[in-house]
């Protein structure tokens, strides 16, 4: 009875898809407004900060500010994509679009996680292209700043299917998103190098997850890092493995999606 | 044998303390039109839920076309076409993303073909380009059946599908339903309009505080209960004392009297002529859905479910008839 024959991965490809078709839909808002943001970040602090920081020797202040820019774009962005879509599907009912086919709890984390890891890299991409014209960046090893890209948007990505299943109203995201995403991203060495900070602050930065993703992408293009960048990558891997099979755990069981 | 298109043994939902569905087993064979049946509460979404996958069962298994909904669940939902009752719609896309989507899901690359026939079927040619959003309630309903048939699946359940849409989409609904049936598909319908059940399934679950009280054919359902039921209009509007007794329900301007048998019509004019009464209307009619619904409502629900024609039925009989 049924037509053509299913063909594998079409339904992973087909939610991924659709995923991407839903901030791409609307990109003023998903794509373009968080570029501004970093834009605007960009001018006021680096105007005002450029003369009283130094955060690496010998690179402007300015420059360094333009990868941790990207880098803060690129986590949160991969956050608001999965779990705003997520909790919109469960609070408008359409969720139940995707609960109904044949799709298995890998391929439905997979396609809300590169999903959201693509709005991060292209948003990521748009902070840098508008950007880059201000300052002078090396590019010292674009894989290592590829790599932390990666999984930095794959955490949080991950992170915001596990709020996005979680929450039961939209304010619940609100919160995970400005009590626990904004102050790590803020206090993770975005604006600063932890080097300027008191003992104690930094020995509280390195427990900040976020700190390795930005230090590590930050070193891609300086070639240099507050911490090694093979110290960063274990520790980013490790936490993005841990996640998502902890996510993954979560689906399988349905966790408050088939309740 | 011919496997069951849906199969639930033994099943059970609890949340927390609530027990929404106790221990309710069911068959339902290939091509059949099947109604479930219940108030608000009584356990008829859960128990489709836990068929299509949306929901575990705590203990107990659902299969469909011989699937287990759990351990073979892509099988099983391949299966299965669900109309959702609640009126929900992706507000992002138009009606042919909608549905190219939804067919995606389902792992079917080019099915256009199938789209287009489906939207045609159900008027949804003219919107195909529409955004969701812009579409009438009537329209969204339309959709999410759709939706629910772009995979062709065998076995169709329909939970309220009705519910809130005018008189002429409920005929061109119920049309485009049997003829599905008709097809071939089995169909599992839930529904408040009780007409519309007696109309079109063929067997009939009703379900009471998650467990089933009555499952039998439609048939043998209307037959629970046999007599006739008698409405009247009387001048003087009033009835004997005898009469009075008999009442089930006061109508405007006259009143309905349930009867055990047709003999008794003769009975109730005769009482009528000793008490001076003319009868203006009489009308007999046959017990319908919504009374035997109803009286198997108002019982008390045994410890388990009782199937089959065999259910024995006592009304309370009528206390004064001689």
């Amino acid at each position: 009875m049924t037509g053509s024959q299913p063909a594998a991965l079409r339904g992973f490809y087909t939610l991924f898809y659709k995923e991407w078709l839903r901030f791409w839909k609307v990109s003023v808002q998903t794509v373009l407004a968080p570029v501004l943001t970093a834009l605007l970040y960009l001018l006021v602090f680096g105007h005002t900060l450029r003369e009283y920081v130094e955060a690496f020797p010998g690179v402007p202040y300015t420059a360094f500010l333009v990868p941790g820019l990207a880098m803060m774009s690129v986590l949160q962005n991969a956050f608001a994509n999965s779990s705003s879509s997520l909790m919109q599907s469960k609070m408008t009912g359409n969720i139940i679009f995707v609960l109904l086919p044949p799709l298995s709890h890998r391929e439905f984390f997979l396609a809300y996680l590169l999903a959201a890891v693509a709005r991060g890299l292209v948003v990521g991409c748009g902070v840098l292209v508008v950007t880059v014209w201000f300052v002078d960046l090396p590019f010292a090893a674009p894989l290592w700043a590829l790599a932390f890209a990666l999984l930095g948007s794959g955490i949080l990505g991950t992170l915001g299917v596990i709020a996005g299943i979680h929450s039961e109203k939209i304010d619940q995201v609100a919160a995970f998103q400005n009590f626990i995403i904004l102050p790590l991203t803020f206090l993770s060495g975005v604006f600063y190098s932890i080097h300027s900070l008191p003992p104690f602050w930094q020995r509280l930065s390195h427990l900040n997850p976020i700190f390795y993703m930005i230090d590590g992408f930050r070193y891609g293009f300086f070639g240099r890092s507050d911490v090694s960048p093979y110290v960063s990558l274990a520790i980013v891997a490790a936490a993005f493995l841990t996640l998502s099979l902890f996510t993954l755990w979560l689906i399988r069981i349905g966790y408050k999606l088939r309740r | 044998m011919t496997v069951a298109a849906i199969r639930v043994e033994q099943v059970s939902k609890n949340y927390g303390a609530l027990a929404a569905l106790s221990g309710v087993s069911l068959e339902i064979a290939q091509g059949e039109f099947f109604g479930l049946l219940g108030p608000n509460g009584a356990g008829k979404t859960t128990l489709i839920n836990v068929i299509a996958g949306l929901v575990f069962a705590t203990t107990g298994t659902a299969r469909v076309m011989g699937f287990d909904v759990v351990a073979r669940y892509r099988d099983a939902r391949r299966m299965l076409g669900v109309v959702p009752q609640e009126l929900v719609f992706d507000p992002f896309f138009t009606v042919r993303e909608a549905l190219t989507i939804q067919s995606g899901y389902f792992g079917l690359a080019d099915n256009r073909a199938w789209i287009e026939e489906v939207m045609h079927h159900l008027d949804l040619t003219e919107k195909a380009d529409t955004n969701m959003r812009a579409l009438s309630g009537g329209m969204k309903r339309r959709v999410l059946v759709a939706q629910a048939l772009v995979h062709r699946p065998p076995v169709i359940v329909l939970d309220e599908p009705t519910a809130g849409v005018d008189v002429e989409l409920r005929q061109a609904l119920w049309q485009f339903i049997r003829q599905l049936n008709r097809d071939g598909h089995t169909v599992v319908l839930t529904t408040h309009y009780l007409e519309e059940a007696e109309a079109l399934c063929q067997r009939i679950a009703m379900l009471k505080q998650g467990r089933i009280v009555a499952l039998d054919t439609t048939h043998n359902l209307l037959r629970m209960f046999s007599g006739c039921n008698v409405r009247l209009r009387l001048a003087p509007d009033r009835l004997p004392e005898r009469l009075a007794q008999r009442v089930t329900q006061r109508l405007e301007g006259g009143y309905r009297l349930a009867l055990r048998d047709y003999v008794e019509v003769e009975q109730v004019l005769a009482e009528l002529r000793a008490g001076g009464i003319q009868v203006q209307e009489l009308e007999v009619t046959q017990p319908d859905l919504e009374e035997v619904f109803v009286r198997i409502m108002n019982e008390d629900t045994g410890p388990g479910a009782r199937n089959g024609s065999s259910r024995i039925v006592d009304w309370g009989a009528p206390q004064d008839w001689q």
